[in-house]
């Protein structure tokens, strides 16, 4: 058996088929989100969301177990509704003031870790149950999960490709941003619902421990190789489903993890990217980068002025 | 109105109005009850020296600072209460913002300059109008080049094409030429010109008058957050040592002796400093 037919038996694996789509949506929306989150400096946002995420998760298990439903049954909204309220609470920490928000973040991530735990043990759950989460569990992807998966990406997608120019002037330069009318505290709190939505869509894939990894690297890779916002976001888009993609198909052939593999291959493909700039920059015509502009001092004649040309200010 | 619309004499309608308007910080009383009144197609200097206030009137009239007392009126729209039209409206920062994480190039900058509230995506023919106003400024071939790989005065250029993209009737420039050289100033002002010369109204904040003396219709001195001066432009060499006074006088001055509430004119204002 070559490895196009071991690939073909992959693909008709109905569990594989819909881990490749929710890695393919997954790898494609969250660098979108993490290339915001990155301009605004805000890298570690996503962990910070995925730390709430699973204070959520734990919250959901005991309503679950409270209902007397299957306890996993409310894990994920509980993540999402956790998620959105921790990064609007994160963002209003942002607008008071500056220097605030880094401890803000900060104690979420404690806090996060510590409620998750806690509120698990009371539903009479345990650690290890926290782990899918923790970990992704992308194998188990059931046709609901997959819905849910295919519904919030597209809104993620949607949100963040169609209102890029505005949500680009938002993080690049606020205070233009309101001087030019736009509604900034609106679209600085669809920043953060979307980054939300991300975490929780990509704790399936990569486990909340990673998924500001996957939100974060490939615009760390995007940004070796191109200097616009646009093709940044393009390129981290593109990267974000490659490894996603080919992370979950060697996690079918070898018993590793898909989150890590998936993260491991983001930074492999980094280090390449950051290996190779330095060549593709050397190359291309040698440009000069003065204007030809006169000079903004009067110039004696002189053998090393020459006033037509090669004079830049 | 005893005036005929039809009469030259006849005053434009006002484009800034500025009413009694008080901006505090914390503790500090940045802006003291200025009145300021700017009618279409006026060329208007704001002068003064550093920390006069001079940037938070202007981060007060496009909103960016919230009053603490006062009214401010843009195109007759109140700021608190109306809807302002800001597309009409070009606004220049003093500096550029820091600089993000993400690297943008020159004209996608550019581009931000045609949202509003009223416009959420780029409109369609968007690439033409940046490359417009990108030559405008004399930066057409650096379009693609990334932000921060531009000197300060071509990051500077770049911000005005960001104002002028939206073909503003109103621009609100805060310092446009500083660290700008001197062929770059002549282009700034030359735009300037034939901005005016389209009915644009200016109000400029700048150090010295310059390249645009000839231009300024007006001229609006600010010191310790009060207007005092409001009239013509001063002359260059007036206004050079009045500056350079400034320059070395503590901002502290004013707990010793109150900056007078009435706009003297530029002569006596300079002998004030002095004093
Ligand atoms: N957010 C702020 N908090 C405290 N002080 C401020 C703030 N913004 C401006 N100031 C102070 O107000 C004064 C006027 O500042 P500014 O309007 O920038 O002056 P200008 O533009 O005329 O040089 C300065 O002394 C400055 O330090
Ligand atoms: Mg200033």
């Amino acid at each position: 058996m070559n490895l196009l037919t071991e690939l073909g038996w992959m693909l008709t694996d109905p569990f594989m088929q819909r881990a490749l789509l929710a890695a393919l949506l997954v790898g494609a929306s969250a660098p979108v989100v993490g290339t915001y989150l990155v301009q605004r400096r805000l890298s570690l946002l996503g962990d910070g969301i995925g730390h709430i995420a699973l204070t959520g998760v734990a919250l959901g298990w005991l309503i679950g177990a409270a209902l007397g439903v299957a306890p996993e049954a409310f894990a994920v909204p509980g993540a999402v509704v956790a998620a959105v309220a921790g990064a609007l609470a994160i963002e209003l920490v942002r607008r008071r003031g500056r220097t605030s928000g880094d401890l803000a973040l900060a104690i979420m991530f404690y806090g996060g870790i510590a409620g998750g735990v806690l509120l698990i043990g009371i539903a009479g759950g345990s650690n290890g149950n926290l782990m899918q989460y923790l970990f992704g569990s992308i194998s188990t992807v059931s046709g609901s999960d997959l819905v849910l998966t295919v519904v919030l990406s597209a809104l993620i997608l949607v949100v963040g490709i169609g209102l890029r120019a505005a949500l680009f002037s938002v993080s690049h330069d606020e205070e233009f941003a309101v001087a030019s009318g736009l509604p900034v505290w609106l679209l600085n709190a669809m920043v953060a619902v979307v980054s939300a939505l991300t975490v929780t869509v990509a704790m399936r894939v990569v486990g909340l421990l990673l998924v500001s990894a996957l939100m974060i690297v490939p615009v760390a890779v995007a940004q070796q190789l191109t200097h616009s916002f646009a093709r940044t976001m393009g390129t981290a888009s593109v990267v974000g489903v490659v490894v996603c993609v080919t992370g979950l198909t060697i996690t079918y052939f070898q018993d590793v993890s898909p989150g890590a593999t998936i993260v491991v291959l983001a930074i492999a493909v980094y280090a390449v990217a950051a290996a190779v700039r330095p060549l593709v920059a050397r190359r291309g015509p040698a440009a000069d980068p003065h204007p030809d502009l006169p000079d903004d001092v009067e110039l004696p004649p002189g053998p090393r002025a020459r006033t037509d040309q090669e004079v830049c200010t | 109105m005893t005036e005929r619309s039809t009469e030259p004499s006849t005053r434009p309608e006002p484009v800034i109005e500025v009413e009694r308007l008080h901006v505090h910080a914390g503790a500090s009383h940045i802006l003291r009850g200025i009145d300021l009144t700017v009618r279409k197609g006026e060329a208007v200097a704001l002068l003064g020296a550093n920390g006069s206030g001079k940037s938070t009137l202007v981060r007060a009239l496009v909103g960016t600072v919230a009053p603490s007392h006062g009214t401010v009126r843009l195109l007759g729209a109140g700021l608190d209460a109306d809807r302002v039209p800001w597309e009409r409206i070009g606004y220049v920062p003093q500096r550029a913002g820091a600089r993000t994480g993400v690297p943008s190039t020159a004209a996608e900058v550019v581009a931000s300059g045609l949202l509003s509230g009223r416009r959420w995506w780029l409109p369609r023919g968007w690439r033409a109008r940046v490359r417009t106003a990108l030559d405008e400024v004399g930066l057409a071939d650096r379009a693609s080049s990334a932000m921060h790989v531009l000197s300060g005065g071509q990051q500077q250029r770049v911000l005005i094409a960001r104002a002028l993209v939206r073909d503003p009737d109103v621009l609100v420039l805060d310092e446009p030429v500083a660290g700008v050289d001197r062929p770059s100033q002549e282009a700034f002002a030359a735009s300037v010109r034939r901005l005016v010369g389209r009915g644009v109204t200016v109000l400029v904040v700048l150090h010295e008058l310059g390249e645009l003396t000839e231009l300024v219709t007006r001229a609006v001195v600010l010191r310790h957050g009060r207007v005092v001066h409001d009239g013509a432009p001063p002359r260059p060499r007036a206004a050079h040592d009045a500056v350079s006074h400034r320059h070395v006088h503590p901002h502290d001055d004013e707990a010793r002796r109150p900056a007078p509430l009435t706009q003297n004119p530029v002569n006596g204002s300079t002998e004030e400093v002095a004093s």
